[in-house]
């Protein structure tokens, strides 16, 4: 059925999921904010370098990470400067590239929670002397609760899906950055079409899951 | 609602019907290692015969795949003489229009100067952090390279700094931007008109590995293309070996 290194890119790709699903909560909440509330020109703009990725085909991301993140690159002179080395074919290197590639699938949820609250029960919250801050943590927060929903499971699933990103700056390395969906692409050029189907038919289950709970849980979730 | 042909459109497809008989076209599915090769001979190809080659870049594994599948290929170039066997044994190709049109050779490369000494010794050094190969698990080239290091005794030390591209031209891709200090790639891909293009190589020594056969084969749906079959002549030919020669294969 499954073998070690399958059950190891299962890890893997869980963790990256994981990791970056995280990081885009933190990174995502102010943005979303910022697109939610600002009436500033930018916004516009702004709003279209996060859905980028939408559109983008990943082989342009993977092209353009590639070259940023390697040692000739700016973001690759950057981390080599700080010690850190280059970026490719490291399980960092994929965590920036998926939140890169996510970052829509999380903002733009929580932009929509956060728009969708207005500004009543902020200027109720102010008239009761709370701080923007504590308003923030105990009145936006809770009201925007499944507008959260939707952007974790958006955020997990669509990494999870992650692959022509990966296959590009991955390097195919087992435990660091060989994922489930590159692990089923070798299958299937192997001519290994059992283990492929295993891994495939995991995928599919999986993904059906998860979007079953996030639609049956928080159906409003679907608008986002 | 109407549908209308514009007077342009009417006129390209008077145009097409009006192109001579012989002239047809063949899909062929060629290895990535073969890429810049094969980009001139069908090149050359065109200018000879007025057929037309239209070409698809890849891995032999996922072709082979495809192929079963349904794909409309007509000629296979592959990059090892197995998949086309296979293929001819499974009916999936036409028996009897196999053979090798190129023997590829392996070379490590660095996209710096000065960096691969011509004996390959930097290996043994080590001082690298990534070496790019092909996965060996579906890449000719990357068997072959594994096999190399199997024989210099290097493999287990240098097993851990692999970085393995899906075919060749992506492992290519890595130590051309650098992102892999150095790689195993095809000589064919780093060297024109028998001289390296850029950057510095060992050609790794044919005794290192076993060879790398690579087989042509017209595929069941080019039987009855006779594109197909002048493709498959005309690598025969000397203007085209001459162009492959110029790449560093062996015939």
């Amino acid at each position: 059925m499954l073998s070690d290194t399958d059950w190891s890119a299962i890890r893997l790709t869980l963790e990256l999921a994981s990791v970056t699903t995280a990081l885009l909560l933190v990174i995502g909440t102010p943005i979303a904010w910022w697109l939610a509330r600002t009436r500033s020109a930018w916004k516009g703009a702004v709003g279209a370098v996060v859905a980028l990725p939408i559109v983008l085909p990943p082989t342009v991301i993977g092209f353009y990470l590639l070259v940023t993140m390697g040692p000739n690159g700016p973001v690759g002179q950057l981390t080599q400067s700080l010690g850190l080395g280059v970026l490719p074919f490291t399980f960092a290197g994929l965590v920036v590239a998926s939140v890169f590639y996510s970052l829509p699938f999380v903002v733009q949820p929580i932009q929509n929670a956060f728009e969708a609250i207005g500004e009543r029960p902020l200027e109720a919250a102010a008239t009761l002397r709370a701080s923007p801050i504590d308003s923030f943590f105990s009145v936006v927060l809770p009201l925007a609760r499944p507008g959260y929903l939707t952007a974790s499971v958006l955020g997990f699933a669509h990494t999870v899906g992650e692959f022509g990103v990966v296959l590009m700056i991955g390097g195919n390395i087992p435990d660091k950055t060989r994922v489930v969906s590159v692990q089923i692409y070798d299958h299937v050029e192997a001519m290994d079409y059992a283990s492929a189907h295993w891994l495939s038919a995991g995928m599919v289950a999986f993904s059906f899951v998860v979007l079953l709970l996030l639609y049956t849980l928080n159906p409003s979730g679907r608008r986002a | 609602m109407q549908i209308r042909l514009s007077p342009l459109f009417a006129g390209l497809v008077v145009l097409g019907l009006s192109a001579p008989l012989h002239a047809a076209e063949v899909q062929v599915a060629v290895a990535a290692n073969f890429t810049a090769p094969m980009q001139k001979i069908a090149a050359d190809f065109e200018q000879a015969t007025g057929h037309q080659a239209k070409l698809a870049f890849g891995a032999t594994g996922k072709f082979y795949a495809q192929i079963k599948n349904g794909a409309p290929f007509e000629v296979l170039l592959a990059a090892d003489d197995e998949t086309p066997a296979k293929l001819e044994k499974e009916g999936a190709a036409v028996s009897g229009s196999r053979f090798t049109y190129a023997i590829g050779q392996l070379a490590l490369w660095s996209a710096k100067p000065g960096y691969v000494d011509d004996k390959g010794a930097v290996l043994k050094q080590g001082a690298f952090d990534h070496l790019a190969i092909a996965n060996p698990k579906l890449a000719p080239y990357g068997a072959a390279a594994v096999e190399t290091l199997t024989k210099l005794g290097l493999l287990s030390g240098l097993e851990s700094k692999f970085v393995q591209g899906e075919n060749i031209a992506q492992t290519f891709q890595f130590v051309s931007t650098g992102n892999a200090e150095l790689g195993f790639v095809a000589l064919s891909q780093v060297v024109e008109g028998g001289k390296l293009k850029s950057g510095s190589a060992w050609i790794v020594p044919a005794n290192l590995h076993s060879p790398i056969r690579q087989d042509v084969v017209v595929l069941a749906k080019g039987k009855d293309n006779p594109a197909a079959a002048a493709l498959v002549r005309f690598l025969k030919t000397d203007t085209a070996r001459a162009v492959i020669k110029s790449y560093g294969y062996e015939l």
